[in-house]
């Protein structure tokens, strides 16, 4: 009887073992086919944006280029150098610059604020703001085209880089502060109590106390307005044209208006250009995404 | 002069009330804890007396000074939270010293507040860490560290030692009783637990649904309970409470349990008002650590009762016996043994009992 089932739970834990080895190389397989999918119109569009247009024509999409030709690059960041007609991404994006710095500035601000007063210094109808401003959150962005169009052309603003920051601003308002307010609602409240104690007021307890531990959320929201600013492109071009218009704008204009021949090549480096901002501050903001920095020093 | 004074307090969230017309009065040096199960509202008669609640109705005086519409930071009183709410972004030094600056105090006596009380409290060696690189009992005294360098003529303890561990909780519990037989500071202090309560407190307020039920020494409060809310929360297990009546005949007063004809002589008992006690229903109320095996004097009740249950644990065991269908617990040494559905000889303490009315639970 004893030597029986010892056997047999030597058969069963075989069992498992190949069966927990099949999942392993299924999961490495299922992976590796997503990985592929994924990272293949990354690689055409690099591979493409280093080709000439001859090497274009003759190959295919796969074939690996003939040396490292950055020209398409330097036509799509600084244009041909001929007057009329030719489009090129370098004022745009400096405009798309002057755009998501303040408007990601403000909006992240602006919704630190709000979500420290709805957390910690509650009032009468909280609530209700709360609500509203989650209601922001799911309005579309067609539904404010036009209200904005005209608030816009009332201030004096229309076709302008200012414009174009307090819509980003406003209509980000909603997100950052969901995202403030639910993560000031878990910092006790306690921290605020003990530093009125102390004689800390409205703005010191936000900046000294709440402000220093929120480094987490404001990576987070700034990841989140900033890629969302950056890659605007409904806003920007139904509230710009011409020379205040974002890169996006200018990316689409650059790739639709060429009369004669589609560069392929420089279409691909202008839009890995107009990606790559997004792509850095992923990469830079992405170490600070950890969660938790304070849950140390409030429970034991 | 009363250190701390509380008239007619009523507070409501909405239509919710949470403290109704409180009345308290602290002398100074005194060790005041507001006891009470959750949701009593002593927490938030703590916040109003720091000021961080509004008050709908009454006053609160800080020596004889009407602090009602006070900010916190002006009221002279420091608190410590359940959560030590050390602030996470500063180190150990710039939390204790917080306040201060903004008090404006100057840079010297800043630097000799810190030094004597972090030297007091051992915590002299962790100024430049951060809470996080704290043990829960280091917190805990940085936390009390910030609240002495503020030399406050109170002090407000809002559960601190609930977030310790079992042994910690022993150990931080004498500690504040030290510090404040060294101090000598007038002390608020919240908590949920009868035993911190007990041992710490010179003076306990037992608080329900917002009302304060007995304010008193721990020894009358645990002696003469004014009600059976009072009588059931303090004690562990708590007081027995069997219900039946008296019978006063030719000045003699007794009482019956229901269903019974065994009269408990009950002569020596202090009545409030002596008069109309015949038929009147009651509680008898005797805990279960003044029910003997042996006679210990001579006014022992002696009585039979069988036993139904036995808990062991450890240094103690704790007995259920039947008495008339009421379950009567009774406290022992362990090493006595008692059979199980067997009649057993006992013997009440009458001159430890406490009655009270059926109807209004007070005490008579």
């Amino acid at each position: 009887m004893q030597d029986k089932s010892h056997s047999s739970y030597k058969q069963l834990e075989q069992k498992s073992k190949y069966t927990n080895m099949f999942l392993r190389w299924f999961l490495y397989f299922v992976l590796v086919i997503f990985a592929l999918y994924f990272i293949f119109p990354l690689y055409v569009m690099i591979v493409t944006s280093l080709k000439t247009m001859e090497e274009i024509r003759q190959g295919t999409l796969l074939t690996w280029p003939s040396g490292l030709n950055f020209d398409s690059w330097l036509v799509a960041w600084g244009g041909r150098g001929y007057g009329a007609g030719d489009t090129f991404l370098k004022p745009y994006f400096w405009n798309s610059i002057k755009m998501v710095v303040p408007a990601v500035f403000f909006s992240t601000f602006i919704g630190a604020m709000a979500g420290y007063v709805l957390t910690k210094w509650r009032f009468k109808g909280d609530k209700w703001v709360f609500l509203f401003l989650l209601f922001g959150c799911f309005i579309p962005y067609q539904a404010i085209l036009l209200p904005m169009a005209r608030t816009l052309g009332v201030l004096g603003i229309s076709n302008s880089v200012i414009g174009l920051v307090l819509v980003h601003t406003v209509y980000g308002i909603p997100f950052t502060t969901l995202f403030f307010r639910n993560f000031y609602v878990s910092i006790p409240s306690e921290l605020v109590k003990a530093a009125r104690i102390d004689g800390a007021g409205f703005f010191k307890i936000f900046f000294k106390i709440l402000l220093p531990v929120s480094t987490p959320i404001i990576v987070v929201t700034i990841i989140w307005q900033f890629t969302q600013i950056w890659n605007d492109f409904l806003f920007g071009s139904t509230f710009s044209f011409g020379e205040a218009a974002p890169i996006q704008v200018a990316l689409n204009n650059m790739v639709l208006s060429s009369t004669s021949v589609k560069e392929y090549n420089v279409d691909m480096a202008s839009a890995i250009i107009a990606g790559i901002p997004t792509l850095i501050v992923y990469v830079l903001a992405g170490k600070y995404f950890i969660r938790g920095l304070t849950s140390g020093a409030v429970k034991g | 002069m009363k250190t701390l004074k509380i008239e007619e307090l009523s507070k409501n969230f909405g239509s919710t009330e949470v403290l109704r017309k409180i009345n308290l009065e602290i002398d100074e040096g005194n060790f005041l804890v507001l006891l009470g199960p959750s949701g009593c509202g002593k927490s938030t008669l703590l916040n109003i007396i720091a000021g961080l609640e509004t008050i709908n109705e009454g006053n609160v005086h800080i020596d004889d000074y009407n602090v009602s519409k006070v900010e916190p930071k002006d009221r002279n009183i420091a608190m410590v939270f359940q959560s030590y709410a050390l602030y996470p972004s500063m180190n150990v030094r710039e939390n204790m010293i917080f306040g201060l600056k903004q008090a404006k105090v100057s840079k010297e006596k800043i630097e000799e507040q810190l030094e004597k009380v972090s030297k007091f409290l051992q915590v002299d060696a962790l100024l430049e860490r951060k809470p996080s690189q704290l043990s829960g009992g280091q917190r805990q005294r940085v936390a009390i560290g910030r609240a002495l360098v503020r030399e406050p003529r109170i002090f407000l303890f809002d559960e601190p030692l609930s977030n310790l561990d079992a042994k910690l909780r022993v150990e931080m519990r004498r500690e504040i009783k030290k510090l404040h037989q060294q101090l000598k500071t007038t002390v608020v202090y919240v908590t949920h637990d009868q035993t911190e309560a007990m041992s710490l407190g010179t003076n306990i307020a037992i608080m329900n649904h917002g009302v304060i039920q007995q304010n008193d020494t721990p020894e009358n409060i645990y002696n003469k309970p004014s009600n059976t809310f009072v009588a059931d929360f303090i004690g562990s297990p708590s007081m027995n409470l069997i219900k039946g009546n008296l019978k006063e005949s030719s000045n003699k007063v007794s009482f019956i349990t229901n269903g019974s004809n065994i009269e408990i002589p009950i002569n020596g008992y202090d009545f409030k008002e002596k008069s109309d006690l015949d038929n009147k229903e009651v509680f008898f109320g005797i805990r279960p650590e003044h029910i003997f095996f042996k006679k210990s004097n001579e006014e022992d009740f002696e009585i039979n009762l069988r036993a139904d249950l036995s808990e062991y644990i450890g240094h103690e065991q704790i007995m259920t016996f039947n008495f008339k269908n009421q379950e009567v617990l009774a406290k022992f040494p362990s090493t006595v043994k008692i059979d199980l559905s067997k009649n057993t000889k006992l013997f009440f303490d009458l001159t430890q009992i406490s009655l009270f009315d059926a109807k209004t639970e007070e005490r008579i």
